[in-house]
Parts: structure tokens; sequence; C-alpha cells
């Protein structure tokens, strides 16, 4: 399969020259074809943001939500429909800020889906105010004397919560980028990958160049089952570690604990309401 | 003595097992070949407080709450003082003479239930005495009432049934005596008909209708009134392959439900008030990317917290406004048989416009039981509004009724593309402003039809009309019964089962009309001021009921008397 069949003929792409989503969104393609998924089994699940326009600049089924309520449907539409593949792909202050108690718990419910936060540590969209993630000291229009809160840790807070995929990459790594979603859009479970991403109008102190000095590859020798290791790397602050931290095989995903697939492997829009059943509920009210 | 209808009201605290003897009586009643009606009223709380139900016993078919109390039966101390109001000097309180050791009144009759009860086995049976008492005051067969508590207890092992057998044997002998006292004499006429109705409450028969109308869906979070159909619809998720979640907070219920729908399962979300607030985002999302949800909407006195157990219907205005302009619809069923059938249809008209379709309820219509003959599922049908897509498809195409053909992922070979922002006919953002005029007209568009699909207003009573009574929802039943005790010919009333929007019938049976009155459970007439907006007629008098009370047969009455006579 080629990238290509993701394309979008007239996409009027929002975001700005030299923006890390573009490298996500080709990147992306190059990996849904390479895994061979067809735009037709495909979801693509956002929140609001620039990084939230992203499903209507790759082809696939889109299901552009609120800001921060992106994986309430992601979780819906695979319970509903266990065919389809599901990515969320959505900002750092979408998922993190407005979505933060879906976030945790989404990863709490482990429906099947994979869950890419574009990472630029402020939000672009509103014009550069700090987002959770946004680190101590950055001065904004809104935090004029700069961040004093501690940032939120993404990857430390879905570890605590027994995450079943945990990883983080960064946008100017392409190939650690690929190897990440791949892993990610494979395992089964949530997988969440927080890809850090410059943002070249808002963000003056997250460049690329300091992504480059400030990130290392954890070491293949790095035991993604050992959690409270994960955890450990995942508090790292001098240099931050890129790759897969923490996963966890053993999770059921919210669909295996669907009742409704017991024994009935249809996704749920092509079922038939049991009326004779109904009607047997209807009749026991004439009985004790 | 009762020779029509008897109004029975047990009241104690929460946690004392009033719910018990509610369910054991209605089943008794009913299978004793009377009509019944139960309404109830409780605090927030576990533990402690005052809680009531009242159960009606009667010759004709009823559905309505009475404020006049017959025959109490006070299994607290305080439920003299809690009832007091509705307490008159024909009413007679029957209670424990231990509890009412400290209560004198005239009507009391006082019986050792208590005692009898530590007899038997402990305290736990002392309600169980008091409801065969009443049973055998109604003239219920015996055998009638040992069912009901098999029925009841069989699955608590069998020394507890046993236990609970022989507290009934006590209470009908306890019922027996009070009739040799010739303090009460019931006599109204059985008809062994009423046995095989249904019996059913409020909340269920939505919870069927929703099953009917093919819901597939719920993720919800608890609130009451609402709760109780969560719990109705997850008794029976799996068995009717329903997904049942319980959300992390209302959000993301209402964010579940669009999504589900998307994805081709029908959703429900069920919540109240506060609740309901939090959501108004999600429908704002499900009116913009013409997802079609359905929205059940228990309501009660607010705002915010209010009165979390109690009643009103002061949540229209919040159901009918918000975010943008684009169409709903609302339901507000007001009998048990139009609730199934407006909660079913309510999916197929979701589906069929793309829109949010509201059911409104509340506490007081939740919680109320009667029985009913049966519900028709002869013209119950699902319809299906889900196509198969193709190669060009697109999710928003401009079309003369401004409904655009809905698919779903994985079904065909068009991607389905939803959006919150104003979209192109492929659903992609846009800022172009003809296209946003479009936009804006399709989906307005859409009401036409919403229109012509209306539901009309139910007329009952007399077609030639003077006076005409409206109301909306859950007083169906009061002011139903008020109108036929009134027996008049010059006076109707005009049920109103859906309220958005109205049908175009309304205006003329209002104006038909030379006087006219409207009944709410809510401060600021928000019906009346609806149907103004709507249709620009002023009602002349609106009797407003929001102390968190349902009216009562008596008040709707008295307010229609004085309504004919003075204005
Ligand atoms: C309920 C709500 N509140 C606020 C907004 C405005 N808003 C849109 S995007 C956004 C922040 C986006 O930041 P981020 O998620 O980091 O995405 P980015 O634009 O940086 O990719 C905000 C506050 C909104 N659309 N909805």
């Amino acid at each position: 399969m080629k990238p290509e069949v993701f394309d979008i003929e007239d996409a009027d792409i929002a975001w700005c020259p030299g923006c890390g989503n573009f490298s996500i969104l080709s990147n992306l393609k190059i990996v849904l074809a390479e895994l061979e998924i067809d735009p037709l089994e495909l979801v693509l699940v956002s929140g609001i943001g620039q990084a939230g326009k992203f499903p209507h600049f790759l082809k696939s089924h889109t299901y552009n939500s609120l800001h921060g309520r992106a994986l309430s449907p992601a979780t819906a539409i695979k319970a509903v429909n266990k065919n389809l593949k599901v990515i969320v792909t959505t900002g750092d202050g979408d998922m993190y800020g407005e979505g933060g108690n879906h976030f945790m718990h989404t990863i709490r419910r482990n429906p099947n889906i994979t869950c890419i936060v574009h990472d630029n540590m402020v939000y672009g969209l509103t014009k550069g105010q700090a987002s959770p993630t946004t680190l101590q000291g950055m001065k904004t229009s809104y935090q004029t004397e700069g961040v004093s809160e501690e940032p939120f840790n993404p990857l430390a807070v879905a570890i605590a919560l027994d995450a079943s995929f945990v990883a983080r990459t960064f946008s100017g790594d392409p190939e650690h980028m690929k190897k990440t979603f791949k892993s990610a859009i494979n395992h089964k479970g949530y997988s969440l990958v927080d890809v850090f991403q410059p943002c070249v109008t808002f963000n003056k102190i997250n460049t690329y160049q300091w992504f480059k000095e400030n990130t290392y590859h954890l070491e293949d020798s790095h035991d993604p089952f050992n959690k409270n290791e994960a955890f450990k790397r995942a508090t790292e602050k001098d240099k931050y570690p890129l790759g897969i931290f923490y996963k966890n095989n053993d999770k059921k995903t919210f669909e295996e604990t669907l009742k409704v697939y017991t024994d009935n492997e249809l996704p749920l829009y092509k079922r038939q309401v049991d009326m004779p059943k109904l009607v047997d509920l209807i009749e026991s009210r004439r009985r004790l | 003595m009762f020779q029509e209808d008897v109004s029975i009201v047990i009241c104690g605290e929460a946690g004392q097992g009033i719910q018990t003897v509610e369910s054991i009586l209605i089943q008794a009643v009913k299978f004793g070949g009377y009509h019944v009606c139960s309404s109830k009223e409780y605090m927030s709380r576990v533990r402690g407080g005052e809680n009531s139900t009242e159960i009606r016993v009667s010759s004709k078919r009823i559905c309505a709450y009475v404020n006049r109390i017959d025959i109490l039966i006070a299994i607290s101390k305080g439920a003299i003082d809690h009832l007091k109001e509705r307490i008159s000097n024909k009413t007679i309180i029957i209670g424990d003479e231990e509890t009412l050791k400290h209560v004198e009144n005239e009507n009391i009759i006082k019986i050792p239930f208590l005692k009898i009860a530590r007899d038997i086995g402990g305290p736990i049976y002392a309600n169980v005495i008091a409801a065969g008492a009443i049973s055998k005051i109604l003239n219920i067969d015996k055998e009638i009432f040992d069912e009901c508590l098999t029925s009841m207890f069989a699955r608590k092992g069998k020394k507890i049934l046993n236990g609970d057998l022989k507290a009934g044997d006590e209470g009908y002998k306890v019922g027996e005596n009070i009739l040799k006292s010739d303090k009460i004499k019931v006599q109204i006429v059985k008809d062994t008909k009423i046995k095989d109705e249904l019996l059913l409450d409020g909340t269920e028969v939505v919870g069927m209708g929703c099953i009917a109308g093919g819901c597939r869906f719920l993720a919800c979070y608890p609130m009451t009134p609402s709760s109780a159909l969560q719990v109705f619809i997850a008794k029976y998720s799996e068995e009717f392959n329903i997904i049942f979640e319980q959300s992390e907070d209302e959000i993301s219920a209402i964010n579940m439900g669009i999504g589900a729908f998307y994805a081709g399962a029908r959703a429900l979300i069920a919540t109240s008030g506060s609740g309901f607030a939090l959501m108004e985002e999600g429908v704002g999302l499900a009116r913009i990317n013409e997802t079609p949800i359905v929205i059940y909407l228990g309501q009660r006195p607010g705002p915010a917290v209010g009165l979390p157990t109690r009643t009103s219907q002061e949540d229209l205005d919040l159901a009918l406004y918000g975010h943008g302009e684009t169409p709903k619809i609302i339901f507000a069923p007001g009998k048990l048989e139009d609730a199934f059938y407006l909660s079913q249809k309510a999916f197929n008209i979701a589906d069929k416009y793309q829109i949010p379709v509201f059911i409104l309820s509340d506490q007081y219509f939740a919680d109320i039981y009667y029985n009913i003959p049966s519900i028709n599922l002869e013209n119950v049908k699902i319809e299906n509004h889900i196509i198969k897509t193709d190669e060009n498809y697109k999710r928003y195409e401009l079309t003369a009724d401004g409904i655009s053909s809905r698919g779903i992922p994985g079904f065909g070979d068009g991607v389905v593309v939803v959006d919150p922002h104003e979209h192109d006919e492929k659903g992609h953002i846009t800022e172009d402003q003809n296209l946003r005029t479009k936009m804006v007209e399709k989906r307005l568009k859409k009401l036409e039809g919403i229109k012509k699909d209306s539901i009309p207003p139910e007329l009952i009573g007399f077609s030639d009309y003077n006076i005409l009574i409206i109301g909306w929802g859950s007083t169906y039943g009061v002011i139903k019964e008020a109108l036929d005790n009134l027996n008049r010919e010059d006076v109707a009333f005009l049920y109103f089962k859906q309220v958005y929007p109205l049908h175009d019938s309304t205006k003329k049976y209002l104006d038909k009309a030379d006087k006219t009155i409207i009944f709410e459970n809510n401060a600021e007439s928000q019906f009346a001021n609806l149907i103004k907006l709507q249709t620009d007629f002023k009602i002349d008098k609106n009797i407003l009921k929001y102390n968190g009370r349902p009216f009562s047969v008596e008040e709707i009455t008295k307010s229609l008397k004085n309504f004919m006579e003075v204005g």
C-alpha cells in the first residue's frame, strides 16, 4: 500500500511552515500504509486545536470532536464496531488540560485504541498560552511573569495508572517516530504516544534544536515491562528519554469486557432488536 | 366506608423498608382485582428522614396523586408530623403501639406490630404484618397475598420466606380485628380482569420503549431521578445487546453516546439538570455534526443541586435553548403508554433527522406505578436511516429537505467525515461565508419535515368546549382526573406530549376556547411562554407549583372551580 492513499487532494492545511505536525502527518501515512490499514477501516478522532485538525489532512473516516473530548467518542466507536482501527490525534492542551479527566479514565478503561498527542508544550491555535506541559518559567501573553506550575507529566501519570502502552517520540526524528507509531498501533489495548513537536510560532524555547539537545533514546536494554523502572525513567527531566517506556500485555481491553461480544462478533449496527424477547419482558409485568 | 377509591399512605424513615411494603401491596391490590396507582416522595438521604408512598386502590382506572390520605400506615414516629398537612379528621392512622406511644389522636389505631414481629423472629417482619393487615382490610384473598410474599422473598431463602408468610398470617389477623372494630370498611368493586393487566412504572416503560427503539448504547453518570432508567438499562443490557458504561462524568457520557451513534449504534443519554448542563456542549456537537442522539432528561428542581429527589418541570427551557441554531425535538410523556411509544419513536425520529431528541420526564412520573391493559407492539418498527456509502460520499450533501443521507464508518466505500466546525459538504472545515449560510439553512430546513412529523396535542373531554385546560408531560394524570370529577360539558383538557416543535393544530385548539388555564410544575410558566412564542397565543391563567411536589387532583380541581367562578 502506498502512503498516498491517505492523501486528501485539496486539503487546505492550516499549519505554519516548519510546524512539527507536518512530519507527524507524513510519517503516520507511511506507517499506516506499511501496516496495510485500509482508510475505510480507519477512524481518526481528534479534539480542537492545530493538532486537532489533523484528520482533515489524512483520508480516513473522521470524527473531529470537541475540545478535550476525543477519547470518549473514540472509546465508543471502537466499542460498537471492533473491526475499526481507531486512532486519536490531538494536542497537549486538548488531551492533558481540557480532556484531563478523560485521559485518566480512558487509561483505566483500556480500549484498544492509539492516542497520539502532539505535544508542543503550548496552546497553538489560541495563540501561545501555557499548556499543561509548558516548562516552568516560560513567559506568554497570559503568564506574563512566566509559568509557575510544575509541568504535567503525562507519561508518569499514564504509567502510574498502569496504561497498557506508554511511549514518547520526537517529530524531528522520523525513524524513531515511525517505529514508535507502529508498535503503538499494533499494541492491543490503549497506547499513548506523546510526540515532542516544536511550535515554530509560539514556543521559542522548545525548538527543534532544544529537543535535539534535550532528548535521547532509551537504551535497548530498557525493560518496558518493569513498571518501577519505567516510572523512574518517565520522571527524568535533565534530558528527556524517547522510546517505549512501559507496556502491560496482560490487561483486558475494554471491548473484551463487553458482554455484547460474549457470543456474537457482529458490530452493533448489524444487530436487530429481539422483539419476541421484548414482548416477554413486557408481558412479565402481568405476572408476579 | 370506601366504595370507589381509597388512598393509603405508608410513611417511615429511609431504610425502614417502605419500598418493600409498596412492592408487595401494589401487586396484591392488582391481583386482588382493583385498579392501583402508587406514587412516592422521598428525601435525599440513605437513613432517617421521612419518606412516603401513596397507594390508591380504586374501582376506576387511575393514574394520579391525591392529597387526601384515607389510611395512613405510620411506620416511624415522625410520620404523622411529616404528613400533617395531608391528614384530616377523617384519616385513619394505623401504627405500632410502641413507636406511637406518645402520639395522641382519636383516629389512631395502635397495633403491637413490633411485639408480634419479635415473636416471629425480629422487628424486620413488622412491615409485612402491616401490609397483611391492609391486604385483609382491602378484602384481598389470603392466597394472593401469600403469592406476592413468595415472589418477593423466595430468593432470600426458606427461613426468611417462612417468617414473612407467618408475618402475613399475623397481619391478616390484625386486619380482621380492625374490620371487626368497624372503624374501616372497604367495599370497592373488583374486576378480576385487572389481574392480567400490566403493572409498570414511568421509568421502566421508557426503558422498554428505548429497547424497542433499538437502543444499543448507554453511557451515563448517576443522578436522580434519571438513575432509575440507567439501572433498568444496565439490568437488561446483556439480554438486549446494549453496551452500558458508567462514564467518568456527563461530558464523557454524551460524547460517547454521539460517537456510538456515529458508528451505527443507537445511543441513549440519561441525565438530570446539572448533569445535562455539563452535556450542553455535547448537544451542540450533535447538532452541528448532525449525529442523532436521544436524551432522557429526568427533571428535578434546580438550579444546581436544588432538591435532588423532588419533582419539577423546570428544564424545558434548558432542553430547548442552547448554543447555535439548529432544530431539536422535545417529547414529554404524561402517561405510561405514551412513554413507551415516544421513547421508541425518539430513536427513529432522531435517526431520520439526525438531531437530538429529548424525552422529558421528572421524579413524579419516573416513580409512578399503575396498571394498564397492554402495550401494543404491532406498529413498532425500527426504521433504518443508515445508507451504504459510495466512493463519492459526502456526509453533508446539500439537499432539498436538509437531510443528507447518513453513512457510518465501515459500511460502504466512502469515508464518513464529521466535524464540529462549520464544514463543507464533505465534512471538512470551512470559513466560506456563503457555504456557512447554506449550511445553517440546510440544518434549519429540517424543521419543516420535523413539524410535519410532530405529534398533535390530545384533546380530552368535550370537543365543544369553552374552557380549555392546558398541561404537558407528567401533569396528565392529575388534570385528567380533576376534569373527570368536574364532569362539565364546557371544559376540555389539551394534553401536550410533544412540547417542541408544536403541532400546527395547536393554535386551532387554543383559539376555540373562551378561557384558557395552564398548570405547570415550575415558577416561570415555561410552556405557556413557549406557546406564546410559537403561536402568539396568550393563556389567561397560569397555575404554577414549584415547591418540589407534584400537583394533586384536589389542587387542580380547586383551581379549576375557582377559575370557572372567578376567572
Ligand atoms: C470548550 C472550549 N474551550 C476553549 C476552546 C478554545 N481552544 C481551542 S484549541 C485550544 C488549545 C489548543 O491547544 P493544544 O491542544 O495544545 O493544541 P495546538 O493548537 O497547540 O495543537 C483552545 C483553548 C475551545 N475550542 N473549546
